[in-house]
């Protein structure tokens, strides 16, 4: 799963800061404009930390919230070979979450804070995840529409300047990819089948065609943060580039399998070599943006409430590790 | 449900207790404590599902077994289909069920019946893990602060009277024990109390009183909290009959 970059209109560009040495930042410069990764020890300019920071800790957030859509179907699963699969890739998002939260405490956020940025409102999260599951369906599509979305972003990101990320985006992107294929068999299954489950993968596919092409982020010319990040290395391609790119492999994805993409302006353009695309509602996109997406108290309230309810969990651990480690000393 | 072979009603009991269990501990994806704890429990219901698709396929089509049979064709014991309270009734559930498990499964690697013997020893080391997480927790909560021993305390005492239902034998499992293909289970039970109090000592908990058994599950006479969980599972499967998923 991935998370879009959100940073909003109001966000200050990053600038370097008049503290920053000039010799150092050349070298900086020049590290990332040859190809070479940034290692948690090395010298950064502050705005790339806060850059990176912000993005890692939105991708760790996505994934964990992104739990929540696809768990609301584990126990309803119509097959325990359907049941396992979903477990596994739920178990997935999780791991990623926890390496992508421990690749952004390289750089100096601790998870706690990452996490409280998170419950308070403070930090984003994908706004895909703020729409609903409804259907069995919903969940062939988030695999084969989201998880292929967000292999688009990801796979650049391997090569993205800051090591401890592009090596946690190697290993997301392998499992990423098997999701991918997971989601797409799963509506090849429902395609297959009777006229009912038919229409369950049609009705998800309408329902999530919009929002995954919005996970790609505000079209270039509306999107702040894109050239510096580029500059840096951070991000390798545009949000456009990558939309397109998304949709050009998507399209004959559907129409193999008997569905049909809800956009009447979808066409092939033989002059450019890709697809044409109809109007995305970047109005909706604000709104979810903002926190007004169907499920976005929803999905809130479960996280605080988990990590609520878990508070007596987590402090009986520390007490019993801080008793143990102080019997060990009496001990010796 | 037509009468089945006496090896296909244990393989059923076997498969049953790990869907249940597994169907439970799936509840909490996504709700857990920790990110570490909601993937250890995943992992856990991930196991089990394994198991109970490997043993229901030796009673049966294990899909159709799952999804179509009510309540009273159900055989799991009683224990694997508490509900989950909070995170120390979980514990609680699994350590019991784990501890006994791990013994059942170890006995039954020796089955003189190569697939339930193939199938428990893969099993087995699966279990040893579970047994190891949840006394672990059970530790952590029992001799942790005080309102996590408190929880750890009603956890115990909520499964507590679900225990002997674990050891109980019937004419057909005490056949099966008998010809070599089954385990005797209340052998089990000796072994199961060593281990389980060792576990309570070191979390400083004291072992819950005994009381009158609740028993039933084998036979199909589940507790109130077996209906709910079977009509969200097998809901597609009733709203769609036929459909291949």
């Amino acid at each position: 799963m991935y998370t879009t970059d959100l940073s909003g209109k109001d966000r200050k560009k990053p600038a370097p800061s008049a503290a920053e040495d000039p010799a150092l930042l050349a070298a900086f410069e020049a590290r990332v404009a040859n190809d070479e990764f940034i290692e948690p020890k090395d010298w950064m300019p502050e705005a790339y930390r806060r850059t990176l920071v912000r993005q890692i800790s939105q991708h760790a957030h996505s994934e964990i919230v992104g739990m929540l859509p696809e768990g609301n179907w584990i126990t309803r699963a119509p097959s325990l070979r359907r049941k396992a699969i979903l477990l596994a890739k739920v178990q997935d998002e999780g791991g990623h979450g926890l390496y992508l939260y421990s690749a952004a405490e390289t750089l100096g956020a601790s998870r706690e804070e990452m996490i409280e940025a998170l419950h308070s409102g403070k930090a984003k999260y994908s706004t895909i995840f703020n729409y609903p599951t409804l259907t069995w369906a919903d969940i062939g599509a988030i695999g084969w529409l989201v998880d292929g979305a967000a292999i688009m972003n990801q796979v650049p990101l391997q090569r993205t300047s800051y090591g401890p990320y592009a090596r946690a985006m190697v290993r997301v992107c392998k499992e990423e990819s098997f999701h991918q294929r997971q989601g797409y068999e799963l509506t090849m299954a429902l395609c297959a089948g009777s006229k009912e489950q038919k229409r369950m993968a049609q009705d998800a596919l309408n329902r999530w065609w919009w929002p995954s092409l919005m996970m790609f982020g505000p079209p270039d010319d509306k999107s702040p943060n894109t050239e510096q990040s580029i500059r840096w290395r951070i991000k390798r391609e545009t949000n456009d580039e990558l939309r397109q790119r998304f949709v050009d492999v998507t399209v004959p994805q559907a129409e193999a399998i008997g569905l049909a993409v809800p956009d009447p302006a979808l066409k092939w353009n033989e002059d450019c070599g890709h697809y044409d695309f109809g109007k995305i509602d970047w109005e909706e996109f604000y709104a979810v943006v903002r926190g007004e997406g169907q499920v976005a108290k929803e999905r809130m309230q479960a996280r605080v409430t988990a990590w609520e309810d878990g508070a007596w969990v987590r402090n009986a651990a520390t007490t019993y590790s801080v008793k143990r480690a102080a019997a060990k000393v009496a001990a010796e | 449900m037509a009468a089945l072979a006496p090896l296909s009603t244990y393989a059923l009991r076997l498969g049953d207790d790990a869907l249940i269990l597994g169907q439970r501990l799936s509840e909490w994806c996504g709700h857990a404590p920790t990110i570490e704890v909601d993937l250890s429990l995943a992992n856990l219901a991930l196991d089990l599902i394994g198991q109970a698709t490997h043993f229901l396929g030796v009673a049966g089509d294990a899909d159709k077994l799952a999804f179509h049979r009510d309540a009273l064709d159900f055989s799991n014991c009683l224990l694997v289909e508490q509900p989950n309270g909070d995170f120390a009734q979980t514990m609680a559930r699994q350590f019991l069920f784990s501890t006994f498990q791990e013994l059942h499964l170890h006995a039954l690697a020796s089955s003189k019946d190569e697939r339930f013997a193939a199938i428990a020893a893969k099993a087995v080391k699966e279990v040893a893990y579970h047994r190891q997480l949840s006394s672990d927790w059970v530790v952590r909560l029992g001799d942790g602060t005080e309102e996590s021993r408190a929880r750890m305390t009603a956890g115990l005492d909520w499964m507590w009277r679900f225990v002997d239902e674990l050891f109980q034998m019937d004419e057909l499992e005490a056949k099966l024990a008998k010809g070599g293909a089954g385990v005797d289970k209340s052998e089990l039970r000796a072994e199961w109390d060593r281990r389980v109090d060792a576990v309570l000592a070191e979390a400083t908990l004291a072992r819950p009183a005994s009381r009158r058994p609740v028993l039933g599950g084998r036979r199909g006479h589940h507790t109130e909290h077996l209906g709910p969980l079977l009509s969200q599972m097998q809901f597609l499967q009733r709203a769609y009959p036929g459909a291949v998923w």
